[in-house]
């Protein structure tokens, strides 16, 4: 049976959560979304510190969204178009947060994504920063027009691993579930 | 050569960069999309500036935010400003890196960029 995309957003949708989405996403609505992150940090009074690691990781990963998910199955671009993402970002503690989101991917991209994961949860702090600023200096973009630097920021950014799991969707398509924590 | 400027948005920088009196400033957020066209007349100012730079160029970096698209932009810039400093000498450009107090965050982007580059930062905290 599919994975139940509803079900899982309805279970990580719940706590003290700053925004939640679950349909199409744009570059006009990632600018909303943003202004209205940054407006949930300040009624949370979070400090400067903490404010500005979540907004900035919130950049990076709603613009990964916006870039690299894959085109989802006919069922769901009927009903949403062709750019589908949910996320969740809550407050789990005193200085903690947690960015939930689930996006389709391509069957033939899972080994790429999760290597390229499990590589990054692997490096030390150093060897996060040795390999950002590789990247940084080697004069390329990818053709979505990021330099693939956005999740070893993140890492880089918040010190913590990330927790992820491939659902199978339909022979083609897995769901991608990814959960970044940030904290100060 | 003409004054570049360039009115910052929720998502792109001010920019302001002055041949006569060799003053550059960016300041903002950084955090556009697409953030090759934001910074292509930036960068195709500076290879203009280089030919005939001022005596001395003063860099005034302040950012509140920056995406990584703009990392890689910015880098280009620091990278045309690095002919400059190798045509000019030592005296000849000055990096001003600013970042707000509690923004170790910053200030590491700040001292990544300098440990890729061969021209000095001044890094400048900024109390809130």
């Amino acid at each position: 049976m599919a994975f139940d995309i509803e079900e899982w957003y309805n279970e990580v949708n719940n706590g003290d959560v700053v925004l939640s989405h679950y349909g199409a996403i744009t570059a006009n609505a990632i600018t909303l979304m943003l202004d209205d992150i940054e407006q949930g940090l300040y009624d949370r009074n979070e400090k400067s510190k903490l404010r500005k690691k979540v907004y900035n990781v919130m950049v990076e990963a709603l613009q990964n969204l916006f870039h690299h998910a894959d085109l989802p199955p006919q069922n769901v671009i009927d009903k949403f178009g062709e750019k589908f993402a949910t996320f969740v970002l809550k407050k789990e503690g005193e200085n903690n947060y947690s960015f939930i989101s689930g996006n389709f991917i391509r069957k033939d991209r899972v080994k790429f994504i999760k290597d390229r994961i499990d590589q990054i949860n692997h490096l030390s702090p150093e060897e996060l920063k040795i390999l950002y600023k590789l990247i940084l200096n080697n004069n390329e973009f990818s053709d979505k027009g990021g330099g693939g630097l956005g999740l070893v920021d993140i890492a880089k950014r918040t010190g913590h691993e990330y927790h992820y799991m491939f659902h199978n969707y339909t022979d083609e398509f897995y769901f991608f579930c990814l959960k970044i924590t940030i904290s100060t | 050569m003409e004054t570049l400027s360039l009115q910052g948005s929720p998502k792109t920088p001010t920019v302001e960069m002055n041949a006569e009196s060799g003053v550059i400033e960016i300041k903002g957020r950084s955090i556009p999309e697409n953030s090759i066209d934001f910074y292509r007349p930036v960068v195709d100012w500076l290879d203009k500036y280089s030919e005939n730079p001022a005596n001395e160029t003063v860099v005034n970096i302040q950012l509140e935010y920056f995406n990584t698209s703009s990392s890689k932009c910015i880098l280009d810039v620091f990278k045309k400003l690095e002919t400059v400093y190798k045509k000019n000498g030592e005296k000849g450009v000055v990096i001003n890196w600013y970042y707000e107090e509690d923004d170790e965050d910053m200030l590491e982007a700040g001292e990544d960029y300098q440990s890729i580059l061969k021209i000095p930062f001044k890094m400048i905290e900024l109390e809130e």
